[in-house]
């Protein structure tokens, strides 16, 4: 590895406009932690979002009551030492519900950005190294997926192959690749413009192992930013797909179902119907927050601009 | 002009056609006949048979999209399983209500999101600007069906001043068709509101920075002339792109926020059809909804030229 650091490369004159910016070098070390942990979006994303992640993790080992065992006996109960926040129309714990329904949240937006980045960036960094046709189809094709939002695409997915967890994965990871696609072409192509592949294409390197060895760690902080912030629409959509009943089924506990409960028993049980939204708005607050964070410390001339 | 227009109307019909294949191939030909789903897996294979060549499924795949086309074109969409009505008229019907929603959300998305766009910029980095900017942090986190059931839960359960939902339709006079979309149009318009405000926030601090900016405020034109006349205009492109994308959004959103309000428009409709397994219905309103998207984007295209002339000369 004894080839140029593209790390080192700094363009002085670049302009800081817009996410598609002129990409940065990553950053490592103790210098960004220290950096990070001075940055208040950082800090409060990223408090939210360990909230929400050790939530979803404790609740694989405990749970303060089971999550599946109905209790009419018990059914609406106001918040008490036992119940937290109280039970719901089956008598189930609240706190209990909302902690597993962290995890289906966390586990279906992590698959569902999962696909939308692996196949999103691979077919973005296609096209930014073949350029010329591949380049125009890929992009054209990246167009058309665009007319169907995430939730348009899950009703076509649950009309043919029925409602369910599989289906909101599916929907949400399809409609993120297009995304991926544009924002890792728009990047990659800036990179590959610069000297530094040159002189890589100059020694004699294929455009695979350009793509890998200095295309790909240059544009590897705004997909993780992009990962991030895109982590909290799918947050967002698996939420409105299983509160209208097309996502996660019951008994599988998730925050949009809590809230399509709730809202049958608003007279009697208000507060059922907020701490759902509640954990949502939390979750995706927290990632927002640390992707604008992670933006600003990736590349801290865009900071000073903001 | 009339070049860039035509170029954009070619692109616009490439991508019409694109997609009705798209929907064609999901709803029509990936595994599960229509005909089963209609009539359930247990059912006899000779009425199966019946209904597969009632349905025309029979036919080849090529046959029954073009059938489609054609009908699309000439406005006869087919006949509902569930309804037993004509398709077309069934959403000419909910359309009556989920436009007007539409709109109205969208109205109120533009004069919230630039009345606090602009002002944000205007006050940069003051106390106005950074409380405004934290609201809509909240905005853009907070989901719409459950800002919509905080509306029910304040305005009809607690201070019942509107109902909690329903819709008696454009007959019962526009005033009080209007107030039953004020609570699903205001839950719509809150997130995507927030958004476009942030964006217009720093569109304008772009332009605020220009040199025409400093000119015009020499030439003596006061700010708010300044700030509405010149910077507004200079920044609406991408503040113009994102109601475009904005607009596809409040679609899929009333989806959502009819369900929320139970109002009779296109999204219940649809979640009504799934239900029903009448995928017909579901065809022809996906492939409308995801029209309208591209038609709104192709018509955001168009008004770039005309807001920014310098766009018709370099010929995007």
């Amino acid at each position: 590895m004894n080839s140029i650091q593209p790390a080192t490369v700094v363009p002085l004159n670049a302009a800081p406009s817009g996410d598609a910016g002129v990409p940065q070098p990553p950053v490592s070390g103790k210098g960004f932690w220290r950096r990070a942990l001075r940055h208040r979006s950082f800090v409060v994303g990223g408090a939210l979002t360990l909230l929400v992640i050790s939530a979803a993790l404790l609740s694989l080992f405990w749970t303060p009551w089971p999550v599946y065992e109905i209790d009419m006996a018990h059914k609406l109960n106001p918040p008490s030492s036992a119940h937290w926040l109280g039970t719901d129309m089956l008598g189930r714990d609240i706190v209990s519900l909302l902690m597993v329904g962290a995890r289906t949240s966390i586990v279906v937006g992590f698959i569902a950005v999962g696909i939308g980045l692996l196949v999103g960036a691979s077919v973005g960094l296609l096209a930014a190294a073949r350029r010329g046709w591949v380049e125009e189809l890929i992009m054209r094709l990246s167009d058309f997926t665009f007319a169907f939002p995430a939730l348009l695409s899950a009703i076509m997915l649950a009309a043919v192959a029925g409602p369910g967890v599989v289906t909101s994965i599916t929907a949400i990871g399809i409609f993120q690749i297009p995304i991926f696609v544009r924002i890792t072409r728009g990047s990659a192509n800036a990179i590959w413009a610069r000297e530094f592949v040159l002189a890589a294409r100059a020694s004699g390197k294929g455009k695979f192992r350009i793509t890998i060895e200095h295309v790909l760690p240059n544009i590897l902080s705004i997909l993780i930013v992009q990962a991030t912030i895109h982590f909290a629409t799918a947050i967002l959509a698996e939420a409105a797909l299983s509160y209208l009943g097309l996502g996660t089924q019951p008994p599988q506990p998730s925050w949009g179902r809590m809230l399509n409960d709730a809202q049958s028993l608003l007279f009697q049980s208000p507060m059922l119907a907020v701490y759902p939204g509640l954990s949502i708005a939390t979750a995706v607050l927290g990632l927002n927050l640390l992707g604008d964070g992670l933006r600003d410390l990736f590349d801290p001339r865009l900071a000073r601009e903001r | 002009m009339s070049v860039f227009i035509l170029r954009r109307l070619l692109t616009l019909l490439a991508t019409l056609v694109g997609a009705s294949v798209i929907i064609f191939l999901v709803l029509d030909a990936l595994p599960g006949n229509a005909a089963e789903m209609l009539m359930g897996a247990d059912s006899s294979p000779e009425a199966l048979r019946a209904m597969t060549i009632k349905l025309g499924l029979d036919q080849p795949l090529i046959v029954r999209y073009l059938h489609w086309i054609g009908g699309l074109l000439v406005g006869d969409l087919g006949n509902s399983y569930s309804y037993g009505t004509p398709v077309a008229e069934l959403i000419a019907e909910r359309l009556a209500l989920t436009i007007p929603l539409a709109v109205m959300a969208m109205l109120l998305t533009v004069v919230l999101a630039l009345a606090a766009g602009v002002y944000t910029a205007a006050n940069h980095n003051k106390v106005g600007d950074v409380g405004v900017m934290a609201v809509t942090q909240f905005g853009i986190a907070i989901p719409n069906f459950w800002f919509a059931i905080l509306l029910i839960l304040l305005f009809s359960v607690k201070l019942q001043w509107l109902s909690a939902g329903g819709f008696a339709g454009w007959g019962e006079g526009i005033l009080p068709g209007i107030c039953s979309l004020l609570l699903p149009a205001i839950s719509l318009a809150v997130v995507q509101a927030a958004i476009l405000a942030r964006v217009t926030r720093s569109a304008v601090l772009e332009v605020l920075r220009e040199d025409f900016v400093r000119t015009a405020r020499a030439k003596g034109l006061t700010r708010r002339q300044v700030l509405w006349g010149h910077v507004l205009r200079n920044a609406m492109i991408p503040v113009m792109t994102l109601m475009g994308l904005q607009f596809a959004n409040l679609l899929a959103g009333a989806i959502v926020i009819e369900n929320v309000f139970y109002l009779p428009g296109l999204g219940r409709l649809i979640l009504q059809s799934i239900a029903n397994r009448d995928l017909i219905v579901i065809r022809n309103c996906v492939m409308l909804l995801a029209a309208m998207v591209v038609i709104v984007n192709f018509v955001v295209d168009v008004l770039y030229a005309v807001v920014d002339p310098r766009i018709k000369a370099s010929e995007l």
